[in-house]
């Protein structure tokens, strides 16, 4: 990333959803219960790209990366995940319908 | 969190760095927000974290913020020993005010009228979280993390920081394990101001490096 051309920043901020600060704190909870480590999140982060990078938001890659090393780890599986996530689509339209928070 | 644009919370779309806007909890639910609640339930279905847990991390992120950084920076102004204790060992010395570090090596980097100093983290978002709070959204951008240490002088001209060329600008690349955070140059003017009214005059950016202290 380092030396990369690029062009000017931008310097809009936004609040965070409270999806996104549930995401960055079960990487901390994660980190602290052992479950993996924030070397795992980069790498994770790492692998997936330019592409996804530039198309998905910054919490989207730490949540994608986060699942990615907890079914590596065995913590749950694949199958596991789909089926929740589908059962989740069904709670409601809006993540407020669905958070179960 | 201090934000220019609250016009873009309810605004859809892409923005130009390539983030989308703010999705409010009644916006249609992603397949990210998706994976996150399955997550977050499977996690505590196994018994690795619980709901509590989960809430009180949130509020402790939520109760981190700039102005925890600022009482640090003014009192470094306004005590030399703790200053040298702050340069020595900025986790121990934040420790002694009662934050939080965490297990992080904290580095306090010294901006004088010859140096000034900025930070980022090329490799992806490593900031001083424990005593700023949530790096901003240009922190973690493309941008700022390839321009900072390729041009660091015209990222500064775009903060609106203008540094003769007799100064010197170090970049600092943070990692996972090692974050830095900026003592700002304290402004000519401020003699004899208190240690609180000092801390009203640091902001964020002057503790990233993308902004001086201005006097009052």
């Amino acid at each position: 990333m380092g030396g990369q051309g690029a062009g000017p920043i931008q310097r809009e901020e936004h609040d965070f959803a409270i999806w996104e600060k549930r995401v960055d704190a079960l990487m901390v909870l994660c980190g602290e219960k052992g479950l993996f480590t924030v070397d795992g999140l980069r790498r994770a982060l790492e692998d997936m790209g330019e592409d996804t990078f530039e198309k998905h938001s910054y919490y989207e890659r730490w949540i994608a990366a986060i699942n990615q090393n907890l079914i590596e780890g065995g913590v749950y599986t694949l199958e596991e995940l789909g089926n929740r996530m589908e059962e989740i689509a069904k709670r409601g339209k809006t993540y407020g319908e669905a958070q179960n928070g | 969190m201090p934000h220019d644009h609250p016009d873009h919370f309810h605004h859809h779309g892409i923005s130009s760095s390539g983030h989308p806007y703010r999705a409010d909890n009644d916006e249609p639910l992603t397949y990210w927000q998706r994976m996150e609640i399955a997550v977050r339930e499977l996690l505590i279905e196994g018994g690795h974290v619980t709901a509590a847990e989960v809430a009180q991390q949130i509020n402790t992120m939520d109760s981190r913020s700039p102005a925890n950084g600022a009482v640090v920076v003014a009192r470094a102004w306004a005590d030399p020993e703790f200053r040298a204790r702050l340069l020595q060992d900025a986790s121990a010395a934040s420790r002694e005010m009662g934050f939080d570090i965490g297990p992080l090596k904290l580095i306090a980097v010294e901006n004088t009228a010859k140096v000034h100093n900025v930070i980022v983290c090329t490799l992806c978002s490593c900031y001083p979280r424990n005593l700023l709070g949530l790096p901003p959204d240009w922190y973690k951008s493309r941008e700022y993390r390839s321009r900072t240490v390729s041009e660091p002088r015209a990222v500064l001209r775009e903060f609106g920081v203008e540094l003769p060329d007799s100064v010197t600008v170090r970049v600092h690349d943070s990692t996972a394990d090692m974050r830095y955070i900026v003592l700002p140059l304290r402004p000519n003017g401020t003699e004899g101001m208190s240690q609180t009214a000092l801390a009203e005059l640091v902001t964020r950016d002057s503790m990233i490096g993308t902004g001086l202290v201005q006097a009052p």
